[in-house]
């Protein structure tokens, strides 16, 4: 199979009214771009080390993760 | 795909929902979502029908037609929806105990008929939600409130009892392998007979606490670590699979479906 370079990540949302901090996102990150803020939220700490797996958004148990790509690369 | 897609599927202002943190149902509710969203299924055409449990619950944040009918009678009720309207795509969310114990026989002879449904089976190997009473899928010597010492029943394997009961498609996979999980359901939803998917989830409430598995963080690490092939697993003995999830497609046949087999002989007597 022929893979397809991975378009760019511009932003990660993070719906926060919806998280409910299993961390299951930020574990899962194989690059730890994700960590807790004070309020045991995810948020993102690390947006350059994104490779775009999208493991977060495909796991988050919340449906709470969007990795969202650059338009137009 | 982007989370966009698969959103406008929910009814969401019940969200949050009510699944504890870390709760791997969530995870299948998505993942079927997605596997919803790429057979471009008409939403109109489509009825989720669930059990009563915690992944019952499911039947009621998602926007097609959905019945949240009684404890082990989903499949019973999906019958006559696809059987009073075959056009339906008919998909049946049952819990371990909902599907195995109470439900079991509805699940066996649902096989047995190879109705065109796809039953989705949340094997969280344990009641959830009323307190964490060992369920016919608790593996020997785990935990649970009604076995404090340790489980002294065997689990069913059940992914090939249902294959042996004559479903089209048996797979079984994990949260953990959310990729495959979405390939599944989207092959069961295509497949004409019954689907049959069965996933090991996690309730880090209940069975990852008495088991000291941890949070559900721990428990997909959990299932990451445990898991094997079917195919590899072929050549291990019993023992060595003691502490496995076997994940994979079981069954994938094709052989004639219920409700066609029905449509025919209506068909035949007509014209006679
Ligand atoms: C006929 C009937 N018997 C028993 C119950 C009580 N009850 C509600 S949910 C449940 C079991 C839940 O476990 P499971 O089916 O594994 O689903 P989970 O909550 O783990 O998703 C039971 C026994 C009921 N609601 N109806
Ligand atoms: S897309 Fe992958 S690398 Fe990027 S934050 Fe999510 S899990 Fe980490
Ligand atoms: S996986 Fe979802 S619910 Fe869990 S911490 Fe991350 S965003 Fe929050
Ligand atoms: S009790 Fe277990 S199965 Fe039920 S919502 Fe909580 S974690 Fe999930």
């Amino acid at each position: 199979m022929a893979l397809k370079a991975k378009a760019k990540v511009d932003h990660i949302d993070i719906n926060t009214s919806w998280c409910k901090g299993c961390g299951i996102c930020i574990g899962m990150c194989p690059t730890q771009v994700l960590e807790f803020d004070e309020r045991f939220k995810a948020r993102v700490a690390h947006l350059e080390k994104c490779i775009n797996c999208k493991l977060c958004e495909l796991l988050c148990p919340e449906l709470a993760v969007s990795v969202e790509e650059a338009e137009n690369e | 795909m982007s989370l966009q897609n698969i959103k406008k599927y929910l009814r969401k202002d019940m969200f949050p929902h009510i699944w504890c943190p870390g709760c791997g149902n969530g995870i299948i509710m998505a993942s079927l979502l997605r596997a919803i969203d790429a057979l471009a299924l008409d939403p109109d055409k489509v009825v989720v029908v669930s059990g009563i449990g915690c992944s019952g619950r499911i039947s009621g944040y998602l926007d097609f037609n959905t019945v949240h009918t009684t404890h082990g009678r989903a499949l019973a009720y999906a019958t006559g929806i696809k059987l009073a309207n075959p056009e339906l795509t008919v998909i049946v969310a049952m819990g371990d105990g909902d599907g195995s114990a109470i439900g079991g026989n509805h699940l066996i002879h649902a096989a047995r008929r190879n109705i065109d449904l796809t039953a989705i089976l949340f094997n969280n190997s344990i009641y959830g939600m009323t307190g964490g009473q060992f369920s016919p899928l608790t593996p020997f010597e785990k935990r649970a409130s009604t076995a404090p010492y340790g489980n002294v029943d065997h689990p069913f394997d059940l992914a090939p009892l249902v294959k042996s009961a004559g479903a089209s498609f048996v797979a079984r996979t994990t949260t953990f392998h959310v990729f495959n999980l979405q390939k599944y359901l989207e092959r069961g939803i295509k497949k004409k007979g019954f689907s049959f998917i069965e996933v090991i989830t996690g309730c880090p409430t209940f069975y990852g606490r008495y088991n000291k598995i941890g949070e559900g963080l721990d428990m997909i690490k959990y299932q990451k670590e445990h898991s094997i092939t079917y195919d590899r697993a072929k050549n291990l003995s019993e023992e060595e699979l003691a502490d496995k999830i076997v994940v994979g497609v079981f069954q994938d046949i094709e052989k004639p479906e219920y409700i066609s087999e029905y449509e025919k002989i209506i068909e035949r007597e007509h014209h006679e």
